[in-house]
């Protein structure tokens, strides 16, 4: 999968666990949690949607890198089976 | 036969609007099952029965506003044999007390001013943002495109609407400024709390690097899913050490303390773009913490969606508030009435913290409680957040 097309599913999955904010507006590297007022337990839904479905084991240690658009993109990129 | 009544949702709760009904004369209903939805100052909240039989007849319709206790609908005892009363009602009657007095004075906030709920909540969607919003300048968010997921209604839509001619309603609308209905019911609760409750506060520091240490371990062995957040153990916590301290679970009515034995911890859980609510998750400390954390996630989820069930807002016996990682210290919360206690939680920061003659870095947490002097006090206090720690910091036991 392109980096392009994850992105995309990043980006929709946030806006399905908060469908009151528009992550579009955002840059890659802005943290979600200032720039969408986003919390911990928004961040715990996305690892898990993400986790499901793309089939990824994302490990506890990297969810920190699942603050920011790029980070995610990035990371699912790189350890992502497709 | 039983009667199917309009709830109390909450303290400040007098009236109601039944927004829509789920079921028909005719159908079979069982304890637990949503069968109206319900709209009030809190949003439109899914209600349940809570006994088993067939909806006779539908006493009130879609549309009308309704004091709490009104019956809404009869329901006939299942085939025959009188259905089992199952232990719920007793100890829901007993929550759900009408006010007395000032308190539903205080609670005729002016329900006809909040928006209705949309009438098929399948079809339309609404971030709560939007909702608030579109109260406030009397857009019909069921007039919207939503241009959210599924079609959902998000806040830029409903801005983008007010800035078009003939969307807002004018006159009384616009005139004062109109707070949420949300808001409104902080507002009412909140007064009541600082004017009657003689709060007193007490507050405690301590290394919680064991509990984060175990919840990491934890986590690294389990798929996202699976994982835990602090948050889950901090209930747990709160909920075991309160089966030892039974005078700050409970309710203050009528000039007296009445404790209640299940333990059901609201959490307070804040709605992006302002305003909170703090439903309850029941038998808070009959739960297992990946039972908990279950239940807090879903919790957490419809709350922001605006979709609470009756048995979650009408009878939490305490509260506990957490600030979660990007809040600040520590916080003094307020009770919540007829509540008599409130637990705080400020984010977990690195301190340099005294240990062994030596000074080391550790994460650190500041636990609050405020408690209602009418029905407890600070010596007990004290040794109730002094075991929320112990248990905390034996998270392999939670």
């Amino acid at each position: 999968m392109k980096p392009a097309e994850i992105r995309a599913i990043v980006i929709e999955e946030i806006e399905e666990i908060a469908p009151d904010v528009a992550p579009v507006s955002i840059g890659d590297h802005e943290d979600v949690r200032e720039a969408l007022d986003l919390d911990s337990m928004d961040i715990f839904n996305l690892v898990a949607a993400l986790h499901e479905r793309l089939g990824v084991d994302i490990p506890d240690a990297a969810a920190g890198q699942f603050v920011t658009i790029g980070g995610a993109t990035s990371w699912l990129a790189e350890h992502g089976k497709c | 036969m039983g009667v199917f009544t309009m709830p109390s949702l909450g303290a400040d709760m007098a009236a109601g609007t039944l927004v829509e009904w789920l079921k028909a004369p005719g159908d079979i209903v069982v304890h637990g099952d949503i069968i109206a939805v319900v709209e009030t100052d809190k949003g439109a909240i899914d209600v349940e029965v809570f006994e088993d039989g067939e909806i006779g007849e539908l006493l009130v319709d879609p549309g009308t506003q309704v004091p709490v206790g009104t019956a809404l609908a009869s329901i006939n005892g299942a085939a025959g044999e009188p259905a089992d009363r199952p232990t719920a009602p007793e100890l829901l009657s007993s929550v759900e007390t009408p006010l007395a007095g000032d308190s539903i004075r205080e609670a005729l906030i002016d329900i006809s001013a909040i928006p209705p709920a949309q009438r098929s909540r399948g079809e339309l969607r609404v971030s709560p943002a939007a909702r608030q919003l579109a109260g406030k300048n009397g857009i019909d968010p069921a007039k919207l495109r939503g241009t959210g997921p599924s079609g959902a209604v998000q806040l830029a839509d409903v801005e983008n609407a007010i800035e078009q001619p003939g969307m807002v309603a004018t006159s009384e609308a616009n005139q004062a400024p109109d707070l949420s209905a949300m808001r409104r019911a902080i507002a009412a609760a909140m007064a009541r709390s600082k004017r009657e409750i003689p709060h007193y506060y007490l507050t405690h520091r301590f290394d919680i690097s064991a509990t984060i240490d175990w919840i990491e371990q934890y986590n690294s062995e389990r798929p996202p899913p699976e994982r835990l957040l602090l948050g889950a153990a901090l209930l747990k916590s709160v909920a075991l050490a309160l089966t030892e301290f039974p005078e700050f679970n409970g309710f203050y009515r009528d000039d007296q303390f009445v404790p209640v034995e299940a333990i059901h911890i609201g959490s307070a859980i804040a709605i992006r773009g302002g305003g909170l609510a703090a439903p309850a998750i029941r038998n808070t400390d009959t739960l297992s913490l990946s039972e908990l954390m279950v239940k807090l996630r879903d919790l957490v989820a419809r709350t922001r969606r605006g979709q609470f069930r009756s048995s979650e807002i009408g009878d939490p016996t305490v509260t506990v508030s957490s600030l979660g990682e990007r809040g600040v210290e520590s916080l003094l919360p307020v009770i919540y009435p007829p509540q008599v206690a409130i637990f705080g939680f400020g984010s977990v920061q690195e301190h340099p913290w005294a240990e062994h003659d030596a000074l080391a870095i550790r994460p650190v947490m500041t636990a609050t409680l405020a408690g209602d002097h009418r029905a407890n006090d600070g010596h007990r206090g004290a040794l109730l957040l002094r075991r929320i720690e112990a248990l905390l910091l034996q998270p392999e036991e939670l």
